[in-house]
């Protein structure tokens, strides 16, 4: 499987192509802001009926990475479920899909701002969980060391000679870790919104997804209007 | 029915009279045929056309004064709609009429609005989307009471694109409303009236034509410039001089060009050769209303001699004073052609004058077979298809937005329209399920459903509140995601809009062109490009929204007619010459036949392919040509495409096209195909919006930054795994048969040839072949290549960021 292999506070750590941080030492696979419920929620908020695959598609590239990486241990880094109601109405079919890869594994469900409290799902719950050296939560802080987060579904345009791609991406200093947004239909803040700018120090890469995970200096120029868009954490063909 | 001539009331006959008018014939026989339930009239420009369609609302209205609302005007454009009304009040008053005339568009105040659906005018004019949001409303049917005319303006231009089968729609709710309505449709020349009469009328009813004295034959020929064109580009620069003599020859020009870059390009350097000060502007549809209306009204006023335009002025007021038009740039279709011709009429019964520049060698056979075509009065057009289902889809809605209807009902109105005649009840169902429900294999939305049955069997919105959004979304017009261009600093001046991934290129001191004016970036704030005077002198060439034009079937089946003769002495002797040169070292292209030529250039493996699809279709071919070349690991790298060919160039040659173009193959390619490209992305997007799937974006909106948006392109990824026989995928594979992709014309062009290929290998690039490398469009192929391309690009920049590999 391709992807992009550092070293993070002592940790060998490897960034995949789909938005996963995968870290073999610990047999222990991350990914953040599923926000499965998605379409449903949509629905119901405003009347757009989009296509309700997205829990399916969600679930089958989770599926697939853990398959891939044979992961004894999960980490869901919040905003699982894009509301408590989605998280109750997910329906039978992906609700044992989800319960059949739980049992398995270690499975620890991060709380996130969509989805505070306990969940009627298989798995342990907390507000935040250290591993070996790093810190997992949701929401960044801003002192801290070794911390891997979500919340903020960073994305970045990179443009080279031949083309332009935007994809969802990771973004990585000597400190932190914010992850890409996992679940399908998800839209991202761009690395030049003046929050991420903020958040990452200068010398911050970003890790692309999509076919290639692809490290590129973050971003920083802002040549595109700050907006926020949902998008793919995976967008082939961008 | 054959009435004898009806008489106009006394005031009007008396305003007539003391202005020294009498009617033109078609004038009098649309007030003959005013009791028709449809008539169609064709009529040139200038020919008082719009005038002939109000003629029997002022008899009526002056012979029989009444309250509420009488006729209904419907035009493409909003700045017509407030001509028209400007254009009537001059009668009415003069005349003394008792007729309130009012116009209602995007641009009428809300109080306006307000009061309208309060106390509807006698004579309202408007648009397709102002109508469909009228309709929308649940006082619709008190607002129409009585309405008795309906006024289509360019109905031509309306019937080319889904806003004309928008409004068909709403008038057959119309119709549904006011039984007695009656229709008129105002078109300029036109190849098929029949078609657009079958369009304008309540199916299977008939409808009367009647053509106007079309006018002396005009006098078109290709502009004299010394210089001969350019082997390739499309800016026709070259003839600047030539231009600039033309117009201090004439009284007012027009100079049409085929898209706004070329405008924009082709006025910079016109305005830096116009040694004389002549008052010049521009006019397209990327420019600031405030521009465009000060270039309006100096025209009017008379103050300007020439006006660099693209298809923004095909349409509209007629500016009596323009005795030339200039079209820079291949035609690419006769039909407008002649449209555009027309707009030099400086008076009815003179003949229109126009000249061709040819931009390059390419479009100066193309000019030239243009100009046959126009003289022997032949035009061109491809016939319309059934209605587009996503129309009928916001249709469905809009109608929900008024109030509960019956499925029945609704079904009897649409299959009333022309479009939609043949659309039978699954096809309808399908679309009220897609509004209700989504109409998805998984039936997840029980709970949310948008439109909900209710026990008596009508439909309604499940949560009224939604009408709001849904109206929101009104109007079949997609806008490519533009942003606002102004000058920097407070109250900066408007100066139009760029396309927002044009703007995503910039960098901070970057130049580029902007109503004829070098601007350079400043930076972006909120929502808006900000630029400053400061300009360099290379600008970068701005892409601006805007239809690009593919040459049509029956100008491309001239073309290869053409080089069938034996010689072409009418040609210039240098083009002559490159043709028999062609004929000479290969061939040239047949319309039975297809040519490909295979030779290197560079070092790498270059193959061309005259398919003579027009550009789109040609594009689509590229892509798919490539990607099988992919397939065969050939290692395309890229290719660039022309109305008329393609050319490949790959790391290995391509032996045997022949297996590339079989029609099944390519079919199937084409249903792969489908999966990631970009342009059919687009199409499903447009249709996404349209069909009320996703919401459009409208600036305001993403400035807000609360109404999050979703990426289409991962809805039709998601739909095209799970669903693929989603009815939206459905409209978009019908969509891809036309527009950009324009895979029927690939088809035609397979059963054109059918596997009659002529390849020829050779050592070096062909004379025909030759523009093509000049072709700026140059297309990389996105295959394994470009992800090879991405990763040294990466690598580069984090070393030279010091940053760990």
């Amino acid at each position: 499987m391709n992807h992009y292999a550092f070293t993070f506070r002592g940790a060998a750590l490897r960034a995949l192509p789909s938005g996963a941080l995968w870290w073999p030492d610990e047999s222990m696979l991350c990914v953040s802001d599923l926000h499965f419920g998605k379409s449903e929620r949509v629905a119901r908020r405003t009347g757009n009926i989009l296509p309700p695959y997205d829990g399916h598609e969600t679930l089958a590239r989770l599926d697939a990475d853990l398959a891939e990486t044979a992961a004894q241990n999960v980490i869901c880094l919040g905003d699982s479920f894009d509301d408590i109601s989605a998280a109750a109405q997910l329906p039978t079919e992906l609700n044992d899909w989800l319960a059949r890869l739980i049992t398995v594994r270690d499975w620890v469900w991060i709380e996130g701002n969509h989805d505070p409290g306990p969940l009627g799902l298989p798995g342990r719950h907390a507000p935040s969980a250290n591993i070996g050296p790093l810190h997992f939560r949701h929401i960044a802080m801003p002192d801290t060391e070794s911390e891997v987060s979500g919340h903020f579904h960073p994305k970045a345009r990179f443009g080279f000679k031949g083309g332009t791609v935007s994809r969802a991406c990771f973004l990585i200093d000597s400190q932190r870790i914010v992850m890409p947004a996992y679940g399908t239909y998800t839209g991202g803040l761009w690395t030049t919104d003046p929050v991420l700018m903020a958040l990452m120090k200068p010398d911050a890469i970003a890790v692309l997804t999509g076919p290639n995970a692809q490290a590129i200096p973050m971003p920083r120029q802002r040549s595109h209007p700050r907006t926020r868009t949902l998008r793919a954490g995976v967008k082939r063909n961008a | 029915m054959i009435h004898s001539p009806a008489p106009l009331p006394d005031p009007l006959q008396e305003w007539l009279n003391a202005r020294g008018w009498a009617l033109h014939p078609h004038q009098q026989a649309m007030l003959d045929a005013a009791q028709d339930p449809a008539t169609l009239l064709i009529a040139p420009t200038g020919g008082g056309k719009t005038l002939s369609g109000f003629l029997p609302t002022l008899a009526e209205l002056t012979a029989e004064p009444r309250a509420g609302l009488h006729t209904l005007y419907v035009s493409p454009l909003k700045a017509l709609a407030a001509d028209i009304r400007r254009n009537l009040q001059t009668p009415i008053a003069e005349a003394g009429l008792p007729i309130r005339v009012e116009d209602r568009t995007g641009d009428t105040s809300a109080s306006a609005r307000k009061r309208q659906r309060a106390d509807p005018p006698h004579i309202l004019l408007t648009t397709p989307e102002s109508l469909a949001l009228l309709l929308s409303y649940e006082d619709a049917p008190r607002i129409f009471a009585g309405l008795q005319r309906v006024v289509v303006d360019e109905i031509h231009a309306l019937a080319e694109s889904k806003r004309g089968d928008q409004l068909m729609l709403a008038l057959s709710r119309l119709q549904a409303l006011c039984p007695d309505l009656r229709r008129v449709g105002l078109s300029a020349t036109v190849e098929d009236p029949d078609a657009i009469a079958r369009y304008l009328a309540y199916h299977p009813d008939p409808c009367r034509v009647l053509l106007a004295d079309p006018g002396p034959t005009p006098d078109i020929a290709l502009l004299d410039v010394p210089q001969s064109p350019p082997w390739a580009g499309g800016g026709g620069r070259y003839a600047i001089p030539a231009v600039l003599e033309a117009i201090e020859a004439h009284r007012t020009t027009l100079i049409f060009h085929n898209t706004r870059a070329q405008a924009e390009l082709f006025f910079h350097d016109l305005w830096l050769a116009n040694s004389k000060a002549l008052p010049i502007g521009i006019h397209h549809g990327s420019l600031s209303r405030e521009q465009r209306t000060r270039v309006e009204d100096a025209m009017v006023a008379g103050d300007l001699r020439a006006i660099v335009c693209t298809g923004s002025l095909d349409l509209g007021i007629d500016w009596g004073d323009v005795d030339l038009v200039i079209q820079v740039g291949a035609p690419k279709n006769i039909k407008r052609l002649v449209q555009r011709i027309g707009r030099a009429n400086h008076r009815y019964n003179a003949p229109s004058k126009a000249r061709l520049v040819p931009a390059n060698r390419f479009e100066l056979v193309e000019c030239h077979a243009a100009l046959d075509a126009v003289r022997e009065g032949t035009l061109d057009g491809e016939p319309r298809g059934d209605g587009p289902r996503d129309v009928l889809c916001q249709h469905i809605l809009i109608a929900a937005c008024a109030g509960p209807f019956h499925a029945d009902a609704l079904f009897a109105q649409v299959t009333s329209v022309g479009a939609y005649a043949s659309l039978d009840r699954e096809g309808f169902d399908a679309c009220l399920d897609f509004c209700a429900t989504g109409g998805y294999a998984l039936r997840s939305y029980d709970r949310w459903q948008r439109l909900v049955q209710r026990p008596d069997g009508l439909w309604q919105l499940r949560d009224p509140r939604a009408a709001r959004q849904i109206r929101m979304n009104i109007g079949t017009i997609m806008d490519t995601d533009t942003l606002k261009v102004r000058m920097r600093g407070r109250g900066g001046a408007p100066l139009g809009e760029v396309e927002e991934a044009f703007a995503a290129t910039l960098t901070p001191g970057d130049t580029f062109l902007i109503g004829g004016q070098i601007v350079r970036y400043e930076g972006l704030r909120e929502m808006t490009v900000e630029v400053s005077r400061r300009g360099g002198t290379t600008p970068k060439i701005a892409t601006f929204m805007g239809t690009k034009f593919a040459t049509s079937t029956r100008l491309t089946e001239r073309i290869l007619d053409m080089f069938q003769q034996d010689d072409w002495p009418r040609l210039p002797g240098h083009t002559r010459d490159w043709l028999h040169l062609q004929r000479r070292i290969s061939r040239l292209p047949r319309g039975d036949r297809l040519l490909i030529e295979s030779f290197p250039y560079d070092g790498r493996p270059h193959t061309c392919i005259y398919g003579f699809a027009g550009r789109n279709a040609m594009q689509t071919l590229g892509l798919l040509v490539t990607q099988k070349m992919e397939d065969l690991g050939l290692g395309p790298l890229g290719f660039t495409a022309t109305d008329y060919a393609v050319l490949v160039w790959s790391v290995d040659p391509i032996d045997d096209p022949a297996p590339l173009f079989e029609g099944e193959d390519l079919r199937a390619g084409f249903e792969t195909w489908l999966a990631g490209n970009a342009v059919m992305k687009r199409t499903f997007k447009a249709s996404a919006v349209i069909s009320g799937l996703i919401d459009r974006q409208s600036p305001g909106k993403r400035k807000t930054g609360r109404q999050a948006t979703f990426s289409s392109d991962i809805l039709y990824d998601t739909l095209r795994k799970y669903d693929p026989d989603h009815l939206l995928l459905q409209i978009t594979r019908e969509e891809a048969r036309r527009g950009l992709v324009d895979f029927g014309r690939i088809e035609d062009m397979i059963i054109r040839t059918r596997g009659r290929v002529d390849h020829v290998q050779l050592g070096r690039v062909t004379p025909l072949a030759a523009p093509l490398m000049l072709e700026p469009n140059r297309v990389p192929v996105k295959g394994a290549g470009q992800e090879r391309i991405l990763a040294e690009a990466a690598q580069k920049l984090i070393k030279a960021a010091g940053l760990p590999a």
